[in-house]
């Protein structure tokens, strides 16, 4: 294998290495693909089809964070097709679940709230599903809305690779599924949660969040957390 | 010149987004001078008038009453605008969809109540299974999200809608 590989993203000749994937090259370059279940220094799962891409000869979109660069790849990263499939992916999230910005503590901090701003949404053109759902407030510190969470996954992946606690897990299938802490226990009484605070500075919305904050007040610092590992080198 | 007929409702709402509709401050005046306001909490007409150019619609669809001012504003207005994430989402309102319309009302006139505990029925519209947004009952031509929208945005859209321009929402595009 080459140690250099080069493509075209937007017509723009790059070089990169065959083991990054099309999103760290676009980024790494100052592209932007919108993204929510990626989270730098975590794994990536293509859950969100937000960062779908067109690759010229491929005739279906690609997840940008999950798919591998090869030499001689074209990529688009912004069509009016792309646009429309990242709304509709973005107006599916939406509908749901029960996201209240206007009672929400992550409410001009949101990942999924700036996304749709700024993909220009102004209202979800699919009849919402209005589910009936808990909020977890066991825990002294955090709080676990699943009204907000999108199932991107980031606490459950940040919680295992840089934590190693394993606390998060997705159970269920479909639209049954919901983020449960050690096997169904309430957040509070999960014996393996160190209470580091990390999955509530990964997550995206308001699903997870600090107690003692009101709307609009909850700013995450993800970065932290993906500097974590970029200060492990990569482990 | 005639002047441009705005009718503005308030549904299952809070009344902020009229608020914020007020809080154009002196702008309100610029706005007046080519359009009127026929109908709506803010003017005395009883009865949503024929020959509406613009509606403004603030609130989700939450009663009887809801629908039926809802459907006689757009059968009556040339455009209609839904004002506001209750209008747009559902938003506060809708977070009562997952409980029973019955089992909702029990919970805050019986068991909640303090003194004259019963669901009351007289003079008050009956609820629908579920607050939706406005474009779930009637088709809505433009979407103003914000709760408030900021005073900002509506002047804008009224403001272009006024000068015969399609209002640029994106720009001051926000929820919540």
């Amino acid at each position: 294998m080459a140690d250099k590989v080069k493509v075209r993203i937007d017509g723009e000749v790059i070089a990169a290495t065959p083991d990054q994937t099309i999103l760290q090259v676009a980024r790494a370059n100052g592209k932007y693909i919108p993204a929510l279940c990626y989270m730098e220094g975590l794994s990536a799962v293509g859950a969100c089809r937000l960062c779908v891409v067109e690759v010229s000869g491929v005739g279906r979109l690609l997840p940008a964070c999950t798919t591998p660069v090869q030499e001689g790849l074209a990529i688009t990263t912004i069509s009016p097709q792309l646009q429309a499939h990242r709304k509709i992916a973005l107006e599916l999230l939406f509908a749901e679940r029960n996201h209240i910005c206007a009672v929400c503590v992550s409410s001009g901090n949101c990942e999924l709230q700036t996304l749709a701003q700024e993909h220009g949404i102004t209202h979800v053109r699919y009849p919402y599903n209005y589910p009936t759902l808990p909020i977890d407030m066991t825990h002294p510190r955090f709080v676990l809305d699943h009204n907000r969470c999108i199932l991107c996954s980031r606490c459950v992946r940040t919680c295992a690779e840089i934590e190693g606690a394993h606390v998060w897990e997705i159970a269920g299938r479909g639209i049954q599924s919901r983020l449960v802490s050690e096997l169904r226990r309430p957040w509070g009484e999960a014996t393996t949660c160190t209470s580091c605070g990390k999955c509530v500075q990964a997550c995206p919305t308001g699903a997870l969040t600090e107690k003692g904050f009101g709307v609009e007040e909850m700013t995450k610092k993800k970065a932290v957390v993906s500097r974590l590992t970029s200060m492990r080198g990569g482990r | 010149m005639d002047k441009v007929k705005i009718g503005t409702c308030w549904l299952d709402g809070c009344s902020g987004c009229h608020m914020s509709l007020l809080d154009m401050d002196e702008d309100i005046v610029a706005v007046l001078e080519k359009a009127e306001i026929v109908f709506g909490p803010l003017v005395d007409a009883q009865e949503w008038p024929e020959g509406v150019d613009v509606a403004v619609i603030e609130g989700a669809v939450s009663s009887q009453d809801d629908l039926k001012l809802a459907r006689t504003a757009r059968a009556r207005s040339k455009l209609v605008v839904a004002l506001g994430d209750c209008a747009v989402t559902g938003n506060v309102p809708s977070m009562r969809n997952g409980i029973p319309v019955r089992r909702l009302l029990e919970r805050v006139y019986v068991e909640g109540a303090t003194a004259e505990p019963g669901v009351p029925t007289d003079g008050v519209p009956s609820l629908l299974k579920r607050a939706e947004p406005l474009h779930a009952a009637i088709k809505v031509d433009l979407h103003v999200p914000g709760c408030p929208p900021k005073p900002d945005a509506i002047k804008q859209v009224l403001g272009d809608l006024l000068e015969g321009r399609e209002p640029d929402i994106e720009s001051r595009l926000r929820f919540g």
